[in-house]
């Protein structure tokens, strides 16, 4: 009932200045508009940004690093036990490329309830032959299935199919750069030899683009029966299994545990690709800070305008005090005057924060950098919107507040007898 | 012997600015049920100043003020908006209405701010007082759509609202040409006969003061 008085009163005073009312809203609406806006936008192309490495990065890339032996021989010679070892002209070790024992660790890994899929990998170095001229290149062996499947292979896929690369034997995906310098298109068949001078010939299934140059002069693609053909290893031999997680987030501790356990190299994609979050962050926070700038400005037009209100509407706060309102009902008043403003405003600014992102996601936006990418990116993430209202009515909130306070405390006697 | 409303107890107030002047000095006085009080005296003798004081609104004094037995804090600005609300009902030299509201609106306002009774009820007593004041056509009036007079007149029933113990005027006829003057005080003079209203009213108009039931007169902070 009180509570319902008070709301009355505030709704008269908004009523009665309306058009101030309205340019007040209006500029939380704007604020709140650019803030859903510029964070969505912001968001879609940090997305955009990260899913270009991300996407088709491992969470925890298990392979064996070419480095020397941990157990030299001078170890076992109980004479030097204890002591430090200098040893000179020590050499990598590159027997051990291999995952040792792949079959048994992949078998671990699809038991493990984290991890969404792994994909076994297996590079080669081979050379790309053009009639007289030999074009260095890598090719990688991959299971084309669960490359589609974990790390969106077929996005990148710019003509042909990349699950042929199963269907099919000796058959190959050429890097869009590689295919140009060999002449070569779908159907077409390449001859590739090895450092060890051995030549393969493989028909051409499809063209591949990263939207990174570098890569594409040099990657192909092909399954990993025939690269072990082309390695002339037996077919468990597996340099790297690329293991994708449910929860990126969880990829430092797991693969510290998988290291110790499969007695392997392990490397998480938060040590792999730290510049890529730490781009993302700094992005976001510009987003925040230009986004609440804004709202912070449209506070400060509803604070001027309470001051107005209140300084016009004297007589009337003085009245309401001597017939029995409170400073207290007072004050709550303009708060009500300042959240109502916040609320309408607020709204208003998320509906054409919406409008505007969906506008925004119309434009035509093509690169050849991003094949898969049409229009501009936006991210439609609900905390964007929840943030923008929470702020919008803290703001208007505290904005009201400084004249509440001052309306609460005017003293009705210096009103009346100053007429 | 009738039953005292209102009380004044050694009541003395300085203004500090711009130098200290002690403009009530030890006033004691009380008002009665039924009572029709004019104070009266000459400009700047303290009269308004006293109003004040007694209606809760100035803390700032040194004494009692006892309204209904009960004395008056001088810190409890929300207890003491409660008594102005539910006890005192103020008539002012300006009406002091709501231009946002209607004339009806404006009458319940203090009705809604005590909450005793639903919005219906306070709306159908808010039409009773008009009606005693002979106003309930301009009910649903705009205020500033008012004459002057019409205008008090609707603040008379403001006051009336809540059955307040006691009715405080500052000057209530000041703004108000003769026809209109006496308009208001047979007003009064009818709520204090019919209603048993009592009234406190402050005027330096002598034919109004003539007319009531007591003057209390003031000159340099002091009741003579």
């Amino acid at each position: 009932m009180k509570k319902g008085v008070l709301i009355d009163i505030a709704k008269a005073l908004l009523l009665a200045r309306w058009r101030q009312t309205m340019v007040a809203a209006i500029g939380v609406t704007f604020s709140i508009t650019m803030f859903i806006t510029l964070l969505s936008f912001m968001h879609g192309l940090n997305d955009l940004l990260d899913g270009l490495i991300l996407n088709r990065a491992a969470h925890i890339k298990l392979y064996n690093d070419i480095k020397p032996n941990a157990n030299q021989p001078i170890k076992a010679e109980k004479a030097f036990a204890g002591k430090y070892h200098f040893i000179h002209s020590v050499k990598s070790d590159a027997s051990k490329q291999a995952i040792y024992n792949s079959a048994a660790i992949m078998q671990s890994l699809s038991k493990d309830s984290r991890v969404m899929g792994y994909a076994p990998k297996l590079t080669a170095q081979v050379f790309f032959n053009n009639g007289s001229t030999d074009i260095t290149g890598v090719l990688n062996g991959i299971n084309p299935a669960e490359e589609i499947r974990l790390f969106h292979f077929n996005d990148y896929i710019t003509s042909g199919k990349a699950i042929d690369l199963q269907r099919e034997m000796n058959t190959i995906i050429l890097g869009k750069g590689l295919a140009e310098k060999l002449l070569v298109n779908l159907e077409d068949v390449i001859q590739l030899s090895t450092s060890k001078g051995d030549r393969f010939q493989l028909k051409v299934v499809g063209i591949f683009e990263s939207g990174l140059r570098d890569l594409d002069n040099v990657q192909s693609f092909t399954s990993i029966n025939t690269v072990q053909k082309v390695l002339m290893q037996p077919n468990n031999y597996i340099t790297e299994i690329d293991v994708k997680l449910k929860d990126i987030n969880w990829a430092p501790a797991m693969a510290k545990e998988y290291a110790q356990l499969y007695q392997t190299d392990a490397e998480d994609i938060q040590t792999t690709n730290s510049q890529f979050e730490t781009g993302s962050k700094i992005r976001s926070i510009i987003s925040y800070a230009v986004g609440i700038t804004l709202l912070v400005v449209a506070g400060f037009g509803i604070y001027n305008i309470l001051n107005m209100m209140i300084f016009e509407k004297m007589d009337s706060i003085a009245i309401l005090k001597a017939t029995g309102f409170s400073g207290k009902d007072v004050k709550q008043i303009f708060i009500y005057i300042a959240i109502s403003i916040g609320i309408v405003g607020g709204l208003a600014g998320l509906l054409f924060g919406f409008i505007l992102t969906s506008i925004i996601d119309q434009i035509p936006f093509i690169t050849p950098a991003l094949p898969t990418i049409t229009t501009y990116p936006i991210n439609y993430s609900i905390d964007f919107y929840i943030i923008g209202i929470s702020f919008s009515l803290i703001t208007t909130y505290l904005a009201g507040w400084f004249p509440a306070r001052k309306a609460s405390k005017i003293d009705p006697v210096v009103i009346i007898r100053g007429k | 012997m009738s039953q005292i409303i209102l009380e004044a107890k050694n009541i003395t107030k300085y203004f500090e600015d711009p130098v200290r002047v002690r403009v009530l000095n030890d006033i004691n006085f009380s008002v009665n049920k039924k009572e029709f009080v004019a104070l009266t005296g000459k400009s700047g003798c303290g009269k308004s100043t006293l109003l004040y004081v007694l209606s809760t609104m100035d803390t700032d004094y040194e004494g009692d003020v006892i309204i209904d037995q009960e004395a008056m804090p001088k810190k409890d600005e929300g207890f003491l908006a409660k008594i102005r609300n539910e006890k005192i009902g103020f008539v002012f030299q300006f009406h002091y209405l709501l231009n946002e509201f209607n004339v009806l609106n404006n009458v319940m306002l203090p009705g809604l701010k005590l909450a005793k009774l639903s919005k219906e009820e306070v709306e159908h007593r808010a039409y009773e007082k008009l009606k005693i004041l002979g106003i309930e056509q301009l009910a649903l009036k705009k205020a500033n759509q008012l004459s002057g007079g019409e205008k008090q007149r609707v603040a008379i029933a403001r006051a009336l609202i809540n059955d307040p113990h006691i009715i405080m005027g500052d000057e209530p006829t000041g703004n108000l040409d003769k026809k209109n003057s006496d308009l208001v005080f047979d007003i009064f003079k009818k709520l204090c006969a019919e209603l048993d209203q009592t009234l406190l009213i402050v005027t330096h108009d002598p034919s109004f003061a003539e007319r009531t039931d007591r003057i209390i007169k003031m000159e340099d902070g002091r009741i003579i």
